[in-house]
């Protein structure tokens, strides 16, 4: 037994030694992933890790959230918009050097939207009708209906490709991917460290390791942040310390935008959140910038629609659901509830949900509505909120690019359910034209504020602070993971 | 009591947690802001004229804050204690009464059952079955308070039993009930005072801890140890927000433990004589 | 004495069955799917359904049970729901955190505790005895996690004598003790603020015995009389403190590991139970109640042996 250990222990350090100043970082996480295989869960975390670091999509994200080819060097679009031909990138091979060949993207996205897939967003494959492969470096993916964002879809952390036959449940504790890291250790509840892949297709990783550090609680993480244990925190998790970080000259403190709406969703199939009338008085009972302010100490962009302010089709709609508590009172008597009513408020763990969720109990108590508060861990929160749909009213990120679509499905918790909707959703898909997209979109982005369906809040804002000399590291978060290869030492 | 106020570990601590009682009690009527709104503009203020102790992050009075949580320590710590009297005590006396029987030795082993846990690993589990709340922390506080009491009055009921007056009782053909209702019970008071007062402390250091790692009393309802959790991240910029509440645990605990101490050396006559 | 030996084997035996069942019957009913935490909130009851049967959690309760038990008798403590590595390689890795953490604060807890002790009862009514008493019932008031969060903002981050937490592993045995010290400190000033209480009034307990004032009569200074009868005999009561603060420190070290994000077991079922990772759960917790059971009944023995009264139990 003795001996094992000692052998773990000594994995562990050449890994910390190899990460001298200037070759390696130390990044820090909230969450740790369950498994890294991105494929199988909808863990963000697991993103974090492996996405374009570890495995790469026929496409990719960029930092500023455009679609950019990644495996798949170019590509062909058919007129009726239902064929895509992909040509691959040449001598890409995976960590365990076999060759990425047109089967394996085959295998991949048939894996990904088989009956029994256990793929998380299955929805980003339901358009595919057929994947082959005419020769080693070509796709040919056809859709059974025009599908506007295909390349964006496929640029998902869902849609990476594996290597054709690999053993699925060896890939979650190993990852064998074609990135420009390579896989080397995972401590357990501590961290996972990568290497760079000197075999890369593309240009190498500037860094020779990367280790990304769990640490989950807030505390702990200014604790590792100004005690240098980590070197950046991307996503640091208590926002009132950053003014600290800033007035540091041994830190910098990066703000950018995420794909996060934060909302206070709704459960609209719960009375009296039923009636339209409730949900609009509900939206001007709430002070967004009182919320931004003393959850998230100002950090965030109020929103008043479920999308992305720094989304080109972003309508700005705050002020159609502004802090009114008088019209908030006057609409809940109209809607029959002068002596307002009691409902459940129930938490996740993430700070914004627990301390908006405090202020928002006090905005709702101003106007006669009273919120019994639970704090939920996630295991707890899926289970009673998002499975089980019992709730009244909760706070959470959607942290998807681009997911007003939640919207079409009715059986969604929120269980918002719009035949209008619902059709503009279908046309959405049927729509590559950018102009009649954004058309669509922003109809979409009034029908869901006009019915009010959830109180909008904020857009969440990426907070992070890292080692001031060190460079490349993402501003924004246009999906969850980012790409580690670009990052470096000054100096 | 007299003789318990001439004890000035008794007098010191009194003093200590009456403040926290009182302040507890004022609380219904009266605080100096309400607690249930917040504030945002007032965030984060230091302590002066208009806030002695300042405003938390969500600009509510930490003073008034502090003494609508005194009332939540206080009521988990009390019940709590009463679970473990309620339960313990008759549990205890059942098994003097029934020494060396099937019922005694089963008590005694589901005693060491529950010892065998450790107190706050088994708190925890009990909060993630049953959700995080103050109702949950008291019952979680309250079964550890059982065997302590269990145990304690067993023992002490076992000495009584070979006693005197105990025997001139079986002689006189009373129960083992009525015995150990009417001759054993008041004898082993004074103990149950000392236990209960300690208990008390350790359940006000208990709802503490489990509020502080988010399973005991939920918001809106204040509490000290969730005041302190919420409070830790600007404690470098703001450390009134952990020094209030952290403060008022340590008097409190510190006043029921010196009362708690005074009151063992006054009831125990072997200590007594000793010092 | 055999006999003794065996009858307390069995209840051994016995509180472990009990302690398992419970064990196994509290984490069953902790809600929240794994297998839907695992695939996050817009994965199909498909794909969760798929993962429940592949991760074993259609079988029956009673099934499970008898499968964790007669494993955890071979030393399979089963495989981890999240991360699908044997919890057994977990549990390696954390218990050489936990346990030197235990044991290093034990260490602080007797070495704060025995002077201090000895001098509040050597000059017992004075100033320092005053001080002494004083000082420890304040340490067993403060609720570690505040004094942890002081400490930190103290001599981690304002002077940097300490790390403020984390573990860098034993391969720097120096940085590792470092890493340690801090939280061992936090851990054990309550547990030498009783420490030392018990030592001194168990001093004072002995001293005041007719064989000490016969040793002072014999013309014994008052120091030597307290290093050779007093402590000796003082050390019984003292010795049943530590072997309970052991067992205590090993597992009432979860807050502060969550403080000081070590690494250990503490902070292990903490993560597991967010995870609903039900097997690490009750693998982890009926570890920690194993060695709680296993040091009473080490202790109980050693009585036994030196006070040979004690075998038969009122």
């Amino acid at each position: 037994m003795k001996h094992i250990l000692l052998g773990a222990s000594a994995l562990a350090l050449t890994a910390s030694m190899a990460m001298a100043q200037n070759t390696g970082i130390t990044i820090g996480d909230q969450l740790e992933p369950p498994h890294l295989d991105p494929t199988a869960g909808a863990a963000g975390a697991i993103d974090n890790v492996v996405y374009i670091n570890i495995y790469e999509g026929l496409t990719e994200f960029a930092s500023d959230g455009s679609v950019i080819p990644a495996l798949a060097k170019s590509w062909e679009i058919s007129d009726d918009g239902l064929t895509y031909t992909f040509t691959l990138q040449s001598g890409v091979k995976f960590h365990d050097g076999s060759d990425l060949t047109a089967s394996d993207v085959v295998w991949s996205l048939n894996r990904a939207r088989a009956e029994d897939s256990v793929n998380a967003q299955k929805v980003l494959f339901a358009n595919i009708a057929d994947v082959s492969a005419p020769d080693d470096t070509t796709v040919v993916v056809t859709l059974s209906t025009p599908t506007g964002n295909f390349l964006f879809n496929m640029a998902w952390g869902d849609a990476v490709i594996l290597n054709e036959g690999d053993d699925i449940e060896a890939l979650k504790s190993a990852p064998n991917g074609t990135g420009a890291f390579t896989f080397t250790n995972w401590v357990q509840g501590d961290s996972i460290t990568m290497t760079r892949n000197e075999n890369y297709w593309g240009d190498p990783a500037l860094l020779e390791t990367v280790t990304i550090k769990y640490i989950s609680d807030p505390v702990a993480a200014f604790n590792a942040v100004m005690g240098g244990e980590v070197d950046a925190f991307p996503t640091f998790p208590a926002p009132e310390n950053l003014p600290q970080f800033d007035a540091d000259p041994r830190f910098t403190v990066i703000v950018g935008s995420t794909e996060g709406e934060t909302i206070l969703s709704t459960n609209n199939k719960m009375p009296p959140f039923d009636n339209p009338l409730v949900r609009k008085a509900l939206a001007h009972a709430i002070d967004r910038n009182a919320i931004i302010d003393g959850a998230m100490f100002g950090y965030g962009t109020p929103i008043g629609t479920h999308f992305a302010p720094h989304n080109p089709a972003y309508l700005d709609l705050t002020a159609q659901s502004n802090y009114d508590p008088d019209l908030a009172r006057q609409l809940l008597a109209e809607a029959g509830f002068a002596d307002g009513f009691t409902t459940t408020l129930k938490l996740p763990p993430p700070s914004y949900a627990r301390r908006g969720g405090e202020i928002i109990a006090a905005q709702l108590r101003a106007v006669g509505i009273e919120t019994e508060v639970t704090n939920l861990e996630w295991g707890a929160w899926l289970e009673e909120v998002f499975k089980g749909k019992d709730f009244g009213l909760t706070i959470v990120s959607h942290t998807e690019p681009m997911d007003i679509g939640i919207y079409a499905n009715p059986d969604y918790y929120f269980q918002y359910d719009s035949a209008d909707f619902q059709a503009l959703m279908d046309d959405l898909n049927g729509a590559t034209d950018p102009a009649a997209r954004t058309g669509i979109l922003q109809a979409a982005q009034r029908m869901i504020a006009d019915d009010y369906v959830n109180g909008y809040l904020f857009q969440l804002a990426k907070t992070g602070v890292a080692n001031a000399d060190i460079r490349g590291l993402w501003e924004n978060a246009p999906t969850q993971g980012s790409n580690l290869s670009e990052v470096y030492w000054a100096e | 009591m007299k003789r318990a106020f001439s004890m000035p570990g008794f007098a010191i601590g009194f003093c200590m947690a009456i403040v926290f009682v009182a302040a507890a009690l004022l609380s219904f009527f009266w605080t100096p802001y309400a607690t249930d709104g917040v504030d945002i503009v007032n965030k984060l203020r230091p302590p002066a004229a208009g806030n002695w102790f300042g405003t938390d992050q969500y600009g509510r009075d930490i003073l008034s804050m502090l003494m609508v949580g005194a009332r939540t320590s206080i009521a988990v710590a009390v019940v709590a204690v009463g679970i473990g009297m309620g339960l313990g005590v008759p549990l205890g006396l059942a098994a003097a009464a029934q020494k060396g029987s099937l019922i005694d030795e089963i008590l005694m082993r589901g005693n060491d059952l529950v010892f065998a846990f450790p107190a706050l690993l088994i708190a925890i589990l009990i909060t993630a079955v049953f959700g995080p709340s103050a109702v949950n922390a008291i019952i979680a506080i309250g079964i550890f308070n059982i065997p302590v009491f269990a145990r304690l009055s067993r023992g002490a009921a076992l000495s009584l039993w070979t006693r005197d007056f105990v025997l001139s009782a079986r002689v006189a053909g009373k129960g083992a009930l009525r015995i150990s209702v009417e001759h054993i019970l008041p004898n082993i008071t004074n103990l149950l005072i000392v236990q209960g007062t300690i208990q008390f402390s350790l359940g006000i250091l208990a709802e503490a801890a489990l509020s502080y790692i988010g399973l005991g009393a939920q918001p809106p309802m204040p509490s000290w140890g969730r005041m302190l959790a919420d409070s830790q991240t600007m404690i470098s910029f703001a450390p009134h927000l952990a020094l209030f509440p952290g403060a008022a645990i340590v008097l409190t605990v510190l006043g029921l433990n010196l009362m708690g101490d005074a009151l063992r050396d006054l009831f125990d006559p072997k200590i007594n004589r000793e010092r | 004495m055999l006999i003794f030996t065996l009858k307390r084997l069995l209840s051994l035996g016995l509180s472990l069955i009990a302690a398992s069942v419970v064990i196994f019957v509290v984490v069953e009913i902790i809600p929240g799917d794994p297998a839907r935490l695992m695939l996050g909130i817009n994965a199909t009851q498909d794909a969760v359904d798929a993962l429940r049967s592949q991760m074993g959690l259609d079988q029956g309760l009673l099934a499970r049970y008898w499968l964790w038990v007669s494993g955890m008798l071979q030393g399979d403590f089963g495989i981890s729901y999240t991360y699908r590595v044997p919890v057994v390689e977990m549990v390696q890795g954390r218990v050489w955190v936990s346990l030197p953490l235990a044991l290093y604060a034990l260490l602080l807890s007797t070495v704060i505790a025995f002077p201090i002790g000895i001098i509040a009862a050597a000059k017992r009514g004075s100033w320092a005895d005053w001080l002494v008493m004083g000082g420890t019932q304040l340490g067993v008031a403060i609720p570690n996690f505040w004094f942890a969060m002081i400490m930190v903002n103290i001599f981690a981050l304002k002077y940097q004598w300490f790390s403020p937490g984390g573990f860098p592993g034993w391969d720097d045995p120096a940085l590792a003790v470092k890493a340690l010290t801090l939280p061992a400190f936090v851990l054990a000033l309550p547990q030498a603020s009783i420490l030392a209480r018990v030592m001194r009034s168990a001093l004072l307990d002995t001293l005041s015995e007719d064989f000490m004032r016969t040793a002072r009569a014999k013309g014994r200074t008052a120091k030597g009389a307290m290093v050779h009868h007093a402590l000796r005999n003082a050390m019984i009561p003292v010795l049943t403190i530590i072997g309970l603060q052991f067992s205590f420190l090993l597992a009432g070290a979860i807050i502060i590991e969550k403080v000081f994000f070590l690494p250990g077991l503490g902070s292990m079922i903490f993560t597991a139970i967010t995870q609903r990772d039900l097997i690490v759960v009750e693998s982890v917790v009926m570890l920690l109640v194993f060695a709680v059971i296993l040091v009473t009944f080490l202790v109980d023995i050693t009585y036994a042996l030196v006070d040979p009264r004690l075998r038969r139990r009122p």
